[in-house]
């Protein structure tokens, strides 16, 4: 009875250290996959960044200018003016839709009640 | 366990025998069991002893082993609780009220070099001149052949191009570091406010960014908090806005060929500037040095609306006009006499081209501009509360705005304020304020009598701060401003905008010589303050230009109606579409102080 108890202690020990071993080994793996991740999402900032930045350098008002100007044949892009602005009554609806008489087609229920 | 027996039979009868007494056989026996147990139990003890000594110093040499570890090994950061959002640029963005940017980083590199592991020196220096055009061949070769220099920086920031270009000359000793560079997207657009940015420690592997002027230095230590985590600056300025303002500024400027011009915009219910320019300006990528003779007022690096300090004349008597309303000292219809002479403290008060308007009411004081009739004003409220009024809106100290250079734009005073301070004051002489000041004291009578805080940062809501005038007051002040638009003898015909019904004040003030003696002649600071829509103020517009003169007619005109009024026009007229006002062509039945009975 004595040696089983040994026994069994034995084995419990080196199971537990079998399985905190593993769980270690699988928390260090995930832990060097957070970390490629994070590599990952910080070199994705910076690329966003320098995106961000380059699209704030494109859109920057001095070059639309310059642009609006060189295309002002094409596009005859002006500031906006106050007399631009408009009411919403300014507005006209769009026309009814009339029904196209021209083809008539002949409905009729005759017949209908028999079968 | 074999127990022996305490009275073994035979030598008990071999006793027994010899007539001894068989219990001390006995005895004997029990003290040899006894002292056999005793060995047993002190070997136990021993050994029980020796499993705890082992025990802690097993115990103690894991602790002190891993202390010892602890110590020695580099720290690192806990990695499973970090999130994501800390893999951050070092210096946090500036955006502008709509979320542009204004101000990024940008990773670079640097250049610098090991003379001791180059190949050929010669060639080097040969061909980085080729790639920098501002390298000297020569010079650059005698610093890697210098044989006391281990190492030198070649370049503080490198394009990608050009570092590919380094790279292809392929020498060993030219090395490169990563370098976050400051980026400033739109170029020399609201350069007085962003400042600047240069580099401070710097090593190989990273340098700091730190902020030199503007609002970078200003929440240079704000920026760079890592706890920031990023999150950007929002600024109150609207880019287009501001782009709109300095491209109508430059151009008047230009036209009117002034040496430098300021406008400031700004919302009147909260005090946030949504445009703020000076010109002329630099870019703040590439930071002019700051300049090491003449006045510092011409350098471009100079804020003319914050920094810069000017008498702005006439702009000034509406806060004559509505202290002496405010303490009931005047209606907008009280008649005040004019005429000349009117002498304070020995000085003959002049009007301007010894004009002479007569007997005027109130309002047409401020309509003509007499300055007479805001001097009587100014006698009747008194020096001391002119002066309090003045300190509660905020005239007499810097403006605190969030930059650094605001610091400087401390207003001048007279160095005692005497009833003849007291006149000149009321229009404008005698005191010199930047444009940001007349700005938040407009922005008052704008939003009904509140003063503003001028602030650069975004702000939620207004911030209501202590009311210094009536509701009714300001009120009246609005329609006298709106008069000198609208009014047909108005010195500011030319501001009406249609559908924006501009209300605002001229101001023309001579230049006082750089030295002492006096004003010139024939140099003015133009300024037009102005508030529109008149009748709901939004936001009030100052336009100064330093200099200026209209060459249209035969001989120059210098008053502000023909220079600043007309920039400040065109400019009301380009921005408030982009600002969402909507222009409003009806009548407006303008608000009067007067009730119906009267």
């Amino acid at each position: 009875m004595r040696s089983l108890l040994f026994l069994l202690a034995a084995f419990a020990v080196i199971g537990s250290g079998y399985w905190a071993y593993y769980e270690n080994y699988r928390t260090q793996a995930e832990l060097d996959k957070v970390d490629d991740l994070r590599r990952e999402i910080g070199g994705a900032r910076e690329r966003l960044a320098i995106l961000r930045a380059e699209w704030a350098y494109l859109n920057r008002p001095d070059r639309l200018r310059d642009l609006v100007e060189l295309n002002y044949d094409r596009l005859g892009l002006l500031p906006l003016r106050p007399d631009q602005f408009g009411s919403i009554d300014q507005v006209a609806y769009p026309p009814f839709e009339t029904l196209d008489l021209s083809q008539p087609v002949d409905v009729t229920s005759a017949g209908a009640t028999n079968p | 366990m074999t127990r022996t027996p305490l009275r073994p039979l035979a030598r008990i009868l071999d006793a027994r025998q010899k007539g001894e007494n068989p219990d001390m056989i006995e005895r004997e026996n029990l003290r040899i069991r006894h002292e056999d147990q005793r060995d047993g139990l002190r070997l136990r003890a021993e050994g029980r002893l020796l499993v705890l000594v082992v025990m802690f110093v097993c115990a103690y040499g894991l602790i002190g082993a891993r202390m010892g570890m602890l110590s020695a090994s580099e720290p690192s950061e806990p990695r499973t609780r970090s999130s994501g959002a800390s893999i951050i640029a070092s210096r946090a963005d500036i955006v502008d009220r709509h979320g542009r940017i204004l101000a990024t980083n940008m990773s670079t590199h640097s250049l610098y070099a090991h003379p001791q592991q180059m190949i050929d020196p010669a060639r080097a220096a040969v061909e980085l001149a080729q790639i920098f055009p501002e390298i000297d061949a020569d010079r650059m070769e005698a610093r890697f052949t210098n044989p006391k220099t281990k190492f030198l920086w070649v370049k503080r920031k490198l394009s990608p191009e050009q570092m590919q270009a380094v790279h292809e000359i392929g020498e060993p000793g030219l090395l490169f570091g990563p370098r976050e560079m400051r980026l400033y997207p739109n170029g020399a657009i609201a350069a007085h406010v962003l400042g600047g940015a240069s580099f401070g420690r710097e090593d190989v592997l990273a340098a700091e960014v730190i902020g030199t002027a503007g609002i970078e230095q200003y929440f240079d230590k704000e920026l760079r908090d890592p706890a920031r985590e990023g999150a950007p600056l929002r600024l109150s300025i609207d880019l287009s806005v501001q782009a709109a303002t300095e491209e109508v500024l430059a151009a008047g400027m230009n036209l009117l060929d002034a040496k430098s011009a300021a406008s400031v915009l700004m919302d009147v219910k909260t005090g946030e500037v949504i445009a703020i320019a000076s010109l002329p300006d630099f870019d703040p990528n590439d930071r002019p040095r700051p300049p090491t003779e003449g006045s510092p007022a011409d350098s471009p690096l100079f804020n003319h609306a914050v920094q810069g300090v000017y008498e702005l004349g006439s702009t000034f008597k509406i806060l004559a006009a509505a202290q002496a309303m405010q303490l009931g000292l005047v209606t907008p219809e009280t008649m005040i006499d004019t005429s000349p002479p009117f002498k304070v403290g020995g000085e003959l008060i002049g009007e301007f081209q010894g004009k002479n308007y007569g007997v005027l009411s109130a309002e047409n004081v401020i309509v003509r501009s007499s300055n007479r009739g805001t001097g009587k004003m100014a006698l009747a409220i008194g020096r001391d509360r002119q002066q309090e009024f003045f300190g509660t809106l905020g005239l007499l100290t810097p403006t605190g705005l969030e930059i650094v250079e605001a610091k400087g734009g401390k207003p001048l005073l007279p160095p005692r304020w005497t009833d003849l301070s007291a006149v000149t004051i009321s229009y404008g002489h005698g005191i010199a304020v930047s444009p940001l000041h007349l700005a938040s004291a407009y922005a008052m009578l704008g939003n009904g009598g509140h003063v503003v805080q001028p602030t650069l940062l975004k702000l939620d809501g207004p911030r209501a701060g202590d009311k210094v005038v009536s509701d009714e007051v300001a009120a009246a002040a609005r329609v006298m401003l709106r008069k000198v638009v609208s009014d047909a003898k108005g010195t500011a015909s030319f501001a009406e905008v249609p559908g924006y019904h501009v209300g605002g004040k001229t101001g023309t003030a001579d230049k006082p010589r750089p030295n002492g003696g006096g004003y010139y002649q024939d140099k003015v600071i133009a300024s037009f303050a102005s508030l529109f829509p008149a009748h709901d103020p939004k936001y009030v517009l100052i336009v100064m230009l330093d200099e200026p003169s209209e060459t249209s007619g035969d001989k120059p005109r210098r008053t502000a109606g023909w220079t600043a009024v007309p920039v400040a026009a065109e400019m009301i007229e380009r921005v408030a579409p982009l600002l969402g006002l909507r222009p409003s062509y009806e009548p407006r039945h303008l608000e009067t102080s007067t009730t119906a009975s009267d």
